[in-house]
């Protein structure tokens, strides 16, 4: 069959994959290896480093708590609207990330729908804030837990979760005991892609939560800024991005490629 | 083959975007420039019907950066003589740079003041949501400059990636004061108030322009330098808020 792959597929592929590898190549020959440490240990990447671990975390958690009964709802119950909501949870995905970032700000800045009532009642203010950073990320990156997760619930066998209620098993102790192990490894690869892409969040968060060192200044707002002033440093905190990237591809390898 | 045909009709609507009848000059201007130059196109394409400007706006150093690693530019027209100058040193600029116009600071705040914000001092204020452009940027550096030569410690809030943005943030209420161009005034009127920045502190900035070699229209963006310097054109940037040499 080797033999027979025809050769325009191949070329298609090969040129493919460039576009893949070129880019990081690139990145890889532009980086000041010597200079590396210095720029890593510098103030502005550890703020920055530390602030995407904080909001990437924070945003993950949130996802978790809001996104989980979500998907719970969308793949067990029926109700009137759940297409719709199912295409809510799907627009951030869509929407360029700048456009969701004005709508947060619309909506949750001090004179917006929700948010002015918020700052009236208890002086939160989220614009410009390490919460609205927090805000932002959740936003784009909440539907990968969702979608993850509904779809594993949608999958998994209810027999399971019946023979243990006929068993005498409470609700709580069926969804602690059996249905959460079965969908274990979904949740963590959910997890993961949420706190993944939380971690490259960029437009939302500049445009709902500025640009402010050590608040709001996330590493893919370090790397943008750091664009036009120090390239050096743009480059050595765009390594770091591709590290992460690696490492959690790596550790997702087996569910998207099987055990190979 | 249905793909096939899919694929060459996409090609060929590629090449008529690229190639009509008319040639394209690429011109990257300063985000202050916005709406002067949307202007000073109209104008141009009005003489020239063969030409087709595409403006491309941003931070000054976004677009430098751009074309100190190749961005195939034709006019370059930073808010600053110190952005120039990186991409004269490299041997990217036809003619030396000339000054187009110039431009000073003022504080912007929402429309109403509801933080009563009265000058440079508030800047200092933690309590207010204060708002600059980036270092980098040359809104940032000049605003930076005003603040030190007015002895102030600012605690930005946030440091935008380009002045618009700024402008954006204060007109939506989410910002109580910024330092912008005073062309942005006339600019962004939309809720937005000024309020001025006396001589004693204020910063001018300068708008260079210059032909850029790596474009690929290069008689072109002679003829759109050429045409910015005529009485038109600068009456249209005096009509924008900036002062013209």
């Amino acid at each position: 069959m080797r033999s027979r792959t025809p050769w325009p597929l191949v070329a298609l592929a090969v040129a493919a994959v460039l576009l893949f590898a070129l880019p990081l190549f690139g990145l890889l020959v532009r980086t000041p290896w010597s200079g590396l440490g210095e720029i890593l240990g510098s103030e502005v990447a550890r703020d920055a480093l530390w602030l995407s671990l904080v909001t990437s975390l924070g945003a993950t958690i949130v996802a978790l708590i809001l996104g989980l009964p979500l998907a719970w709802l969308l793949a067990r119950i029926e109700f009137p609207g759940r297409a719709l909501v199912r295409g809510l949870v799907l627009l951030p995905l869509v929407l360029p990330p700048v456009v969701g970032g004005a709508a947060l700000l619309f909506t949750f800045g001090r004179r917006g729908l929700i948010g002015g009532p918020i700052d009236e009642l208890t002086g939160l203010v989220l614009p410009f804030s390490t919460w609205g950073a927090v805000l932002a990320a959740t936003f784009v990156a909440m539907p990968f837990l969702v979608i993850t997760m509904e779809g594993a619930l949608r999958n998994l066998d209810t027999r399971y979760e019946g023979a243990a209620s006929t068993l005498g098993a409470g609700r709580w102790m069926v969804l602690r005991r059996v249905t959460l192990p079965l969908v274990a490894p979904s949740l963590a690869a959910g997890l993961v892609l949420t706190w993944a892409r939380a971690l490259g969040e960029f437009g939302a968060t500049i445009t709902f939560a500025g640009n402010l060192q050590g608040r709001t200044q996330t590493l893919p707002l370090a790397v943008f800024v750091a664009l036009e002033s120090d390239r050096d440093v743009a480059v050595a905190l765009s390594l770091v991005m591709v590290a992460i990237s690696l490492t959690v591809l790596v550790a997702l390898r087996h569910r998207w490629w099987g055990a190979s | 083959m249905r793909a096939l045909a899919i694929v060459a009709a996409v090609a060929s609507l590629m090449a008529g975007c690229g190639q009509g009848d008319k040639s394209e000059v690429l011109v990257s201007a300063a985000a202050s420039l916005t709406d002067a130059f949307r202007e000073i196109e109209t104008e141009f394409e009005s003489a020239h019907p063969d030409l087709d400007i595409v403006l491309n706006f941003a931070g000054s150093s976004t677009l430098r950066e751009q074309i100190l690693a190749g961005a195939p530019v034709d006019v370059f027209v930073p808010a600053s003589e110190s952005i120039m100058q990186p991409v004269v040193d490299d041997g990217l600029v036809g003619d030396s740079p000339m000054v187009l116009a110039r431009n000073r600071l003022a504080i912007a705040v929402p429309i109403g003041n509801p933080a009563l914000v009265t000058g440079l001092d508030d800047f200092a204020d933690s309590a207010l949501l204060i708002g600059l452009c980036a270092p980098a940027v040359p809104c940032g550096e000049f605003a930076r400059r005003a603040l030190a030569r007015a002895g102030v410690v600012a605690e930005p809030d946030t440091n935008e990636p380009d002045v618009r943005s700024l402008l954006t943030k204060i007109a939506a209420g989410e910002l109580d004061a910024g330092i912008v161009y005073e062309s942005d005034l006339v600019a962004g009127g939309d809720g937005i108030t000024g309020i001025p920045i006396s001589d004693e502190f204020n910063v001018a900035a300068t708008y260079p322009i210059a032909v850029v070699t790596n474009g690929d229209s290069p008689d072109g963006a002679a003829l759109f330098v050429a045409f910015v310097a005529t009485a038109q054109s600068r009456s249209i940037l005096a009509a924008n808020g900036f002062t013209t040499p």
